[in-house]
């Protein structure tokens, strides 16, 4: 079980002066949504904990070990990512591109074995995306293209799951079943943080809720002392109003402008 | 990506390749009846066809076969650091440090085992260059690289004119046929072999970094790919090939930008399978293209580059509007 730290993290936001210290523990089990308006730092702070971006100062750890000092496979074993943008220049089915998620599992020599094409078929099947398995990623639409990276990651099958705007081109059946798998995957020992736009998907399925204000400020914690309404109208400066329906609390945006 | 099923294509394009070579060491100025060709390759048939076959036909096609699998792999490779389908060994501007040493070679008058010297200088000057600039401060990223390679190419272009105006006539047609790519004056082909089968062998352990690679860079450093190293090392390997090849026979164009290209459609992009699949399927292109270079308007010879020309043109815009349908 892998526990990801951050201990005095400053991301590097080049227009920012000052920087906010993180200090998580992002945990098995966990499942975090963050939180923030455009621009606030989301996807630098996604890049920041996967290694692939300099913070501008403090650790990430993995079990105690700091990032900066492993081998980029072995931290690849032990956390993946799912990018809001993705490159096809070339062409490529939906099978090849969930098989590549076992690269870091395969050495030089070795080529993919039958259980490699085992777990691939696996995750195009958790992801509802098995029927599409020959076609080239050239031709599905936003929505479909979306749940082949979340099926390269469960491919991956790390233990630290970071995945950037999951629920970006969903339909809200398939936002529902990629949030549902998620969960699944907490529940089985995975900790998962994700970059979201929607409060009522943080309120419903997030254990935990990092905020992260324009300015740099940071707080976070368990989801229900996180998101209220004083909090997040401050977040995206939009008054919001909050209700219970079916016993879920959700966030409405009401008009009107915050000082 | 699987294993199973790999083999059939490179058998198959194998065969070609042997087809190609045979058909071409029996045409020419005189042509080899499929009796004589066996009796000679048995160590046996008459002196002048032995010369003929052994000495000159046989030499100048398996050059032909060395430099268009050289340029076909180097092709693959730059597409893949480049992460452009329509990249070509090229287009960082080596061909023309390469042309640029061997004009200045020629315009000294030097011996044509100099003039390769001086172009493999010179694609390695040009090589360094693009390096040192592309790397400068700050980020690098696969464009940046792609600009510094493409503004280098045209200072090299323009370095090339002036070192044309500046020879006198009776030299121009030699550098010309260079320039066009003509493997009339290659010398031995084993050194531009041995390098081809090194660099397969050097490249197939990195075919399954070189697919996470043509994801971008960053889903490949986010699958455990040492992005920076890997990059440099495709770098230098390609430029290594495409010196080797242009040092064999000129700047031939096309084959480098067709062959993976159009091997994509059929195989796939695994590195795998496409980087030896390139290698036979570069090789016969130039095989064949160097025998219809011989023949059609025997006994006279074209450059064989007019003839790749001639075909990659057509095809490259065919696969274009392929690609936008």
């Amino acid at each position: 079980m892998t526990v990801l730290h951050t201990r005095q993290l400053v991301i590097d936001i080049p227009a920012r002066a000052s920087g906010w210290p993180l200090n998580l523990d992002i945990r098995p089990g966990q499942v975090w949504g963050v939180l923030g308006p455009n621009g606030a730092g989301k996807t630098t702070l996604l890049h920041s904990l996967a290694g692939l971006r300099e913070p501008r100062s403090g650790r990430v750890l993995l079990d105690d070990v700091a990032l900066s000092g492993m081998p980029r496979r072995r931290i690849a074993q032990q956390l993946g990512l799912v990018f809001q943008d993705r490159q096809d220049s070339f062409p490529a089915t939906v099978l090849e591109t969930a098989l590549i998620g076992r690269h870091p599992w395969l050495s030089l020599w070795q080529n993919e074995l039958p259980q490699d094409l085992q777990m691939a078929r696996q995750a195009l099947v958790a992801l509802d995306i098995a029927h599409l398995e020959d076609r080239s990623v050239s031709t599905l639409s936003g929505g479909e293209r979306q749940r082949v990276s979340v099926a390269t990651l469960m491919t991956q099958d790390p233990s630290v799951w970071l995945l950037d705007e999951p629920t970006n081109h969903l339909d809200l059946h398939h936002q529902e079943r990629v949030l549902a798998l998620l969960r699944r995957q907490a529940d089985a020992g995975k900790s998962v943080f994700m970059c979201l736009h929607d409060l009522n998907l943080a309120a419903r399925w997030c254990s935990h809720v990092l905020l992260l204000y324009p300015e740099g400020e940071a707080c976070w914690g368990p989801a229900d002392t996180m998101l209220v309404v004083p909090a997040l109208e401050r977040l995206y400066r939009q008054p919001l109003i909050s209700t219970q329906v079916a016993g879920r609390k959700l966030f409405v945006p009401v008009a009107g402008g915050i000082e | 990506m699987r294993s199973e099923g790999m083999g059939r294509p490179l058998v198959l394009l194998a065969l070609l390749c042997l087809a190609a070579v045979l058909a071409s060491v029996s045409v020419g100025s005189s042509t080899v009846s499929v009796g004589s060709l066996v009796s000679v390759l048995t160590g046996n048939g008459s002196e002048l066809e032995r010369t003929l076959i052994l000495e000159l036909r046989l030499p100048r096609t398996l050059s032909a076969l060395a430099t268009g699998g050289l340029l076909a792999v180097a092709g693959a490779l730059m597409q893949v650091l480049l992460r452009n389908p329509l990249a070509d060994p090229y287009v960082l501007g080596l061909s023309g440090g390469a042309a640029a040493g061997a004009l200045l070679a020629m315009l000294a008058g030097l011996a044509s085992v100099l003039v390769s010297g001086a172009a493999f200088a010179g694609a390695m000057v040009a090589t360094l260059l693009v390096f040192g600039l592309a790397h400068g401060r700050g980020s690098w990223t696969a464009s940046r690289l792609l600009l510094t390679g493409v503004v280098m190419a045209a200072g090299w272009g323009a370095l090339i004119t002036l070192l044309l105006a500046l020879t006198p006539t009776h030299k121009l047609p030699g550098m010309l046929y260079w320039l066009m790519g003509d493997i009339a004056y290659a010398g031995s082909p084993w050194p531009a072999l041995a390098v081809l089968v090194l660099a397969l062998l050097l490249v197939q352990p990195l075919g399954r970094s070189l697919n996470v690679l043509a994801r971008g860079s960053l889903q490949a450093a986010a699958l455990g790919v040492n992005v920076r190293p890997l990059e440099w090392a495709i770098y230098l390997l390609a430029s290594l090939i495409t010196a080797t090849a242009v040092t064999t026979a000129g700047s031939i164009g096309f084959v480098g930008l067709i062959v993976p290209h159009m091997l994509r459609f059929v195989v796939g992009n695994d590195q795998r399978l496409l980087l030896p699949a390139s290698a036979l399927a570069g090789g016969t292109l130039l095989v064949l293209a160097d025998a219809l270079a011989r023949t059609v308007i025997a006994p006279e010879q074209l450059p064989v580059g007019v003839i790749t020309a001639l075909i990659g043109v057509p095809v490259f815009l065919y696969l274009l509007n392929r690609r936008g349908a």
